[in-house]
């Protein structure tokens, strides 16, 4: 049996993804990239080459702050090309980071950036770009958060594109009923994805194998659970990530959590069984423990990316939500506790972002009903792969009762592919996983 | 639902009657609606049983079809639909005003034609907005004779029209906000909370026994009076308050449809077996008589909707206009008079399933409508406000103290800073933008800071006029009361999506054009 | 999500459920004869009654009742609340017609819909048996000798068996189709229209769930037949548009079996719920008064909620409970979700009203904020008139 070595099968992967989309016939490529696999530096190698190949390339992101970021990783790589921001005419519509970068060039307009080898935008501002010259290729980054009908308002912009992101993450919404058009190849509120695969089935399908930032802990649980049909594997082996900590546990809960997760990549905190308000005052108080104790106690993570172990600093740290006022009673807790710096977000916002120690308050911690909200996959996944390190849960014990409680019988609409895993099946293996490691809260 | 919703349910628990969820009305009512009750038959899709219909509570239209799996009785029923209710929708077409709109060709302004009000379509429930959809998709490929004189069962003549007609209204009952087509049980349940749950709520029924309890010591409470509007039912186990359809009680099937039904087609193979013109009159007599009795069973079941279905009406009469509701009804009138200028360009009808840009399209102006519908209700009526503030995307407050300030730039334009002492825990934070109506139209602010004491300091962006000093009233005063969201007030249009025969590659190219589309396959035993 | 799927074995089981013994079982059995009522024989449970278990997982009442085998219209009549369901016969004329139309033509018009134009000889084979386990027995030598046979074959209203709870449960799927390479394929014919390629969601939720109990019963006979395989999509075959043409669709039922695979081992614990009752408690209709059946009733909790309505026969007889107790789910499954450890409507109320609760319970706090904003505009609006 050959070893796997994650560099080599990351490199094929990128190799053939790079093949397709420079040499390649077809009229686009779909890659799909779990979390952490590289989508980012995929994105980037992908444009400097398409620029060095002389295609103009138009990229699509999804929200400004990936906008922003792509262009800095851009010119981060490669000073001297120029790229265009394409911008909102709002105010204070980019980073003022770009300010600094010489080469990049910024306008609301686009044929102020006509000729450019790179212009990035998001797919909003897109899709107000009319009567111009279609761009001979273009990245859509994300492409799985974004909406059929957004794809369509921007698809006559570019002749081929190469389509990015990740399958797992949560799946785009529409604010009102889109029932009408279920099963329709082209359903406005489906996936961009889904829409141009429907269309066309023989575009080139590629997966990065390799989780760069899940450790070895967590690529095979969140490999399962989430992605249950497209394995992956973790770039990194058993102890090539260590966490430790420079003060012994006090004995309570939070350290023997931390402890836990420090040495087996994953914590439960379990709060006794009760029904609650979103915002559970004593949970919410168990996850800015946590995360103070967590900052107290001196971490220090020891990882490939440097001999020497880097110290846990708040800005590695992040916590996740299910909902904004929970995030808001979790960072008010921190400020009580004299915690500042550390994210506090939904998963939304969590949604492609990387840290290296997670305090999760589970979705369904507390609650008396499950729903298709609290249910989603790709909420559960985006928070349980956000880090390179540990992750502490934090949830009332009774979860598995309410799942195994919650009514099955969701209408089904004839013509829509079935979705795997459902919400249920990824949420009792994340959760029978984690009892393995699981510290009972003690006020 | 909301929290405060929730809390208003218990309060009608406690109460025994529904509770106020809004102070003014949010939907356009016409002085002269249409009310459409339907009822179909059981198994079947789209066969109609009867309905009831018409623009005077008094004197409803009576349309029965005695056997409903007869074609002929079928296209006779929609003919007779089609003769009620073209004449209302067309009597709404001519009367228009000028209207300067732009071009979106050319950008130049012009000025169009807008019908100066449009027929309204009022159905019982939920499920007869559905019915309508059906029995517009089921009648708006039909040919008639003229158009095909070929076809083995033409329709009657107006019966294509009319299903075009129920298609569109039956699509704009999708928008949120729009009320050519609404139901009964939606209007009410958008305006009162009632002390049993949403589910229960789709009962007409049961629904008006909450919101129309009797007043008065030993008046049954509204829970007791909807128990029996759900499931009373009379010695020979007939429901006391009938389902407000289109489906129909199967204890009505069962025990007196079916029978009537059966004694009709007796009396029909009467008719003809008749002999001679003794018995062909006596034959004919008995036939009147059973058409007579389906007629007087499918009544009995309809006018207890149609009663309900104006009583409802009539409740929410009761209540003002809201501000705004004017402004939704007038996109109600552009997509009326939209789909009158396509009926006389002679346009075909509405496709089977919409294209890819069509449903895109649909899906934005939706989005769109609903942000728009939020936004005004909340504008419009304090108490869906107070929802919006309990949610922290709203709040009010008096203000405190007004400093004034100016932009830096070289023709210094005012931006001043204003505190608002408030109660409410709006989500602020940087860069978050908060709204206020300033006669109507919305004036912009950026959040600035939170104060110790929990006051909000602003600074005001816009309407204050061109020159250094801001227009008078533009600006608020200490003291003034003023509700601010933190949701724009108007949407802000989406792109423009490329045209139908633009479709991209991603999305399938253009679609096929056939020769329009083709009728539904009809085969001899069909029932519709 | 996933664009190759396998055969799409379950996922790890997560619950280790007690493996029955046969001695457990009969004891099992008895037991829930005994509250049944020894002589009533037991409501035959049928797909549709399987496939709703998933409707309500959570309510020990109703696991209990279709686990014994009674019969819940006639408990629910006896005490009160009849439940009103029904069908109507023009409902049930217009489906059998279209059932034949669909099978007409030795099956052709069939495969036909599964997309096959020339299948060459179609076996019908003749499942007529005395009894239920005759039919069954026959049902799966037929299926046996058509995957042998290599050709296509249609059985017509096959008889399945699975066990729930102890005891046998016969299912009757309108047909299973096999194919020359030995797959088998429920059919499930439903006489709501397809129209322009789409049909109401909840009907074909409904119809999928149904099927999905027909897949797991092929299961159990395809494990014990060689070159087997139960296909995971269903075939629904419906009227098309406004006519009594067929027209189908392929149904997956993965997730639909996976649920309805997981309340069917729940249906095991049914003894732990029928051991927690009080000795000589009966749910004899027939034997009981319906006082003591409405305390028999009331010894096992319910979940009600307001979904109970359509799909179960005592819905309104817990309604009528869960109202007398103010139970806030009577409003709604999603009003318990802000209000924490609040759970009737008296002590919300008494909460919002500052008569009681914690105000630092922030569902108490939310609810006084609620109240007090309610007050506010509505107060606002009545000085406005």
């Amino acid at each position: 049996m050959s070893v796997f070595d994650p560099s080599s099968a990351a490199a094929e992967a990128t190799a053939a993804i790079l093949a397709d989309t420079l040499h390649g016939t077809a009229r686009g490529v779909v890659v799909d990239s779990p979390p952490g696999a590289g989508k980012s530096t995929l994105v980037v190698r992908a444009a400097l080459e398409l620029a060095a190949a002389g295609r103009p390339l138009m990229v699509v992101a999804q929200t400004n702050a990936q906008v922003d970021d792509l262009v800095l990783r851009l010119a981060e790589k490669q000073p001297e090309l120029e790229v265009g921001r394409l911008h909102s005419s709002d105010s204070d519509p980019y980073d003022r980071a770009l300010d600094g970068l010489e080469r990049v060039r910024k306008s609301a307009k686009a044929a102020d950036l006509a000729g450019l080898p790179v212009v990035v935008s998001t797919a909003a501002k897109w899709a107000h770009v009319k009567n111009v010259e279609p761009w001979a290729h273009a990245i859509v980054d994300e492409a799985y958060q974004m909406r059929s009908d957004a794809l369509l308002a921007v698809a006559g912009l570019f002749e081929r594109a190469l389509f990015v992101g990740d399958p797992g993450q949560l799946d785009p919404f529409s604010v009102v009923g889109a029932e009408q058009w279920a099963g329709l190849s082209y359903d406005p509120s489906a996936s961009a994805v889904s829409t141009l695969l429907a269309h066309n089935p023989e575009l080139p399908q590629h997966r990065l194998p390799v989780s760069w930032r899940l450790p070895a802990s967590a690529a095979p649980l969140v490999s399962d659970a989430f992605y249950p049909y497209t394995p992956f594997r973790s770039g990194t082996g058993p102890g090539d990530r260590r966490l430790s900590f420079g003060a012994p546990s006090d004995g309570s809960a939070q350290d023997r959590v931390l402890d836990e997760a420090a040495e087996s990549g994953w914590g439960l905190l379990e709060l006794p069984a009760r029904h609650t308000p979103r915002t559970d005052p004593e949970a919410v108080r168990a996850v800015a423990l946590v995360v103070r104790r967590l900052l107290d106690r001196g971490g220090a993570a020891v990882s490939e990316r440097a001999e020497e172990p880097v110290p846990l600093t708040a800005g590695r740290i992040a916590v996740g939500t299910a909902h904004r006022d929970q995030a808001a009673a979790v960072r008010a807790a921190l400020a009580e506790l004299g915690v500042s710096g550390v994210t506090v977000d939904t998963a939304n916002r969590l949604q492609g972002r990387e840290y290296d120690v997670t305090v999760v308050l589970h979705p369904l911690s507390g609650r008396p009903d499950a729903t298709a909200f609290h249910l989603e996959t790709g909420r559960l996944c985006v928070l349980a792969s956000r880090h390179r390190h540990a992750c502490v849960v934090v949830c009332r014990a009774g979860v598995t009762d309410l799942l195994d409680e919650h009514p099955s019988t969701e209408p089904v609409q004839l013509g829509v592919t079935v979705k795997f895993p459902d919400g249920w099946e990824a949420n009792h293996a994340v959760l029978s996983h984690l009892a393995e490691h699981r510290v009972r809260w003690t006020p | 639902m909301s929290l405060i919703a929730h809390l208003a349910r218990m309060e009608a628990v406690e109460a025994g009657r529904a509770q106020p969820l809004a102070t003014v009305r949010h939907r356009h009512l016409s002085a002269r609606p249409l009310v459409l009750v339907p009822l179909t038959t059981a198994g079947e899709a789209g066969a109609p049983l009867g309905a009831l219909v018409g623009t005077d509570p008094a004197e409803p239209r009576l349309l029965v079809v005695p056997q409903p799996r007869d074609r002929e009785q079928r296209f006779a029923f929609l003919a007779e639909l089609a003769e009620v209710v073209l004449p209302y929708v067309e009597g709404y077409a001519d009367d228009v005003e000028p209207v300067e709109r732009k071009d979106p060709a050319t950008g130049e302004k012009v000025l169009v034609d807008l019908c100066a009000d449009a027929p309204q379509l009022i159905v019982p429930s939920r499920a007869g907005i559905a019915y309508v959809r059906l029995l517009g998709r089921s009648m708006r490929f039909r040919r008639t004779a003229e158009q095909d004189p070929d076809t083995p069962y033409p329709a009657p003549p107006r019966v294509p029209l009319l299903g075009r007609w129920l298609t569109h209204y039956g699509e704009r009952a999708r928008v949120p906000g729009s009320s050519l087509l609404l139901a009964a049980t939606d209007l009410l349940n958008r305006h009162w909370a009632t002390g049993q749950s949403s589910l229960e709520d789709q009962h007409l029924g049961a629904l008006l026994a909450w919101i129309d309890a009797p007043d008065g010591p030993g008046a049954a409470s509204g829970a007791e009076a909807a128990h029996r509007a759900e499931l009373g039912r009379d010695e020979r186990g007939q429901l006391l308050c009938p389902p407000a359809g289109p489906a129909t009680d199967p204890a009505f099937d069962n025990q007196l449809l079916a029978p009537a039904i059966e004694a009709y087609d007796r009396a029909r193979l009467g008719v003809g077996a008749a002999e001679d013109g003794a018995a062909a009159e006596l034959a004919l007599g008995a036939l009147h008589r059973a058409e007579g009795e389906v007629r007087r069973l499918v009544a009995s079941q309809l006018k207890p909707t149609w009663d309900a279905s104006w009583r409802a009406l009539a409740l929410l009469r009761e209540l003002p206009e809201g501000a705004r509701v004017a402004d939704r009804w007038t996109r109600d009138r552009w997509s009326f008079t939209a789909h009158r200028d396509r009926i006389t360009a002679g346009e075909p009808p509405q496709p089977r399933r919409d294209d890819a840009v069509t449903a895109a399209a649909k899906l934005a102006a939706r989005e769109q409508a609903q942000g728009q519908l939020d936004a005004q209700e909340a504008l419009d009526d304090p108490l869906v406000l107070a929802g919006r503030r309990l949610a922290g995307e709203a709040f009010t407050g008096e203000v405190t103290e007004v400093v004034m300030a100016w932009t830096e730039s070289k023709r210094p334009a005012p931006r001043p800073l204003v505190t608002v002492r408030t109660g409410d825990r709006p989500h602020l934070g940087g860069g978050v933008k908060a709204y206020r109506s300033l006669d109507g139209r919305p004036q912009a602010a950026e959040f600035v800071a939170l104060e110790e004491d929990g006051s909000v300091v602003l600074r005001l962006l816009d309407k204050m006029g061109r020159a250094k000093e801001p227009a008078p009233g533009t600006v608020p005063e200490k003291g003034d009361r003023i509700a601010w969201t933190l949701f724009e007030h108007d949407q802000r249009s989406g792109p423009k999506l490329p045209d139908p025969e633009e479709t991209p590659w991603t999305h399938g190219g253009p679609p096929r054009h056939p020769e329009g589309e083709l009728p539904d396959a009809v085969t001899p035993e069909d029932l519709l | 999500m996933s664009t190759s799927l396998d055969d799409g074995r379950s996922r790890p089981a997560q619950t280790t459920d007690p493996v029955p013994t046969p001695a457990s079982r009969r004891r099992t059995r008895e037991r829930l004869a005994e509250l049944r009522g020894p002589a009533v024989p037991p409501r035959p449970l049928d797909a549709r009654a399987l496939a709703a278990l998933a409707a309500n997982p959570g309510c020990r009442r109703r696991a209990l009742l279709d686990g014994a085998g009674v019969d819940k219209a006639a408990l629910a009549a006896k005490l009160g609340s009849p439940a009103p369901f029904g069908q109507s016969q023009f409902a049930i004329v217009r489906g059998n017609s279209f059932e034949a139309r669909v099978k007409a033509d030795g099956g052709r018009e069939l495969l036909r819909l599964l997309g096959v134009e020339e299948p060459g000889a179609v076996a019908v084979p003749d499942l007529s048996a005395a009894g239920p386990e005759g039919r069954t027995a026959r049902t799966a030598l037929a299926l046996r000798e058509a995957t042998a046979a290599g050709g296509w074959t249609l059985l017509d209203h096959p008889l399945l068996t699975l066990e729930v709870a102890g005891s046998p449960v016969h299912l009757e799927p309108d047909a299973v189709v096999v194919d020359p390479a030995g797959r088998w394929t429920v059919v499930e014919i439903k006489s709501f229209p397809m129209l322009d390629g789409s049909a109401d969601a909840a009907k074909v939720g409904a119809a999928a769930r149904q099927a999905a109990v027909y897949v797991l019963a092929l299961e159990r006979v395809a494990a014990v037949t060689a070159g087997a395989e139960v296909a995971h999509t269903v075939l629904l075959v419906c009227p098309k548009d406004f006519s009594n043409l067929p027209t189908a669709s392929a149904v997956d039922v993965r997730r639909q079996r996976a649920v309805t695979r997981r309340q069917l081992a729940r249906l095991t614990r049914i003894d732990e719920i029928a051991d927690a009752l009080p000795e000589g408690l009966s749910f004899d209709v027939g034997g009981c008064s319906a006082a003591e059946l409405s305390a028999a009733v009331e010894a096992v909790p319910h979940a009600y909620a307001p979904e109970c309505l359509a799909a179960c026969e005592m819905g309104f007889h817990c309604r009528s409970r869960a109202r007398e107790a103010e139970a806030v789910q009577t409003l709604g499954r999603s009003v318990r979700g802000e209000l924490g450890g609040l759970t009737t409507v008296g002590a919300v109320l008494a909460a919002a009203r500052g008569e009681a609760g914690d105000p630092e319970d922030p569902a108490v706090a939310a609810l006084r904020r609620a109240r007090a904003l309610r007050q506010e505009a509505l107060g606002e609006a009545a000085a406005c008139r």
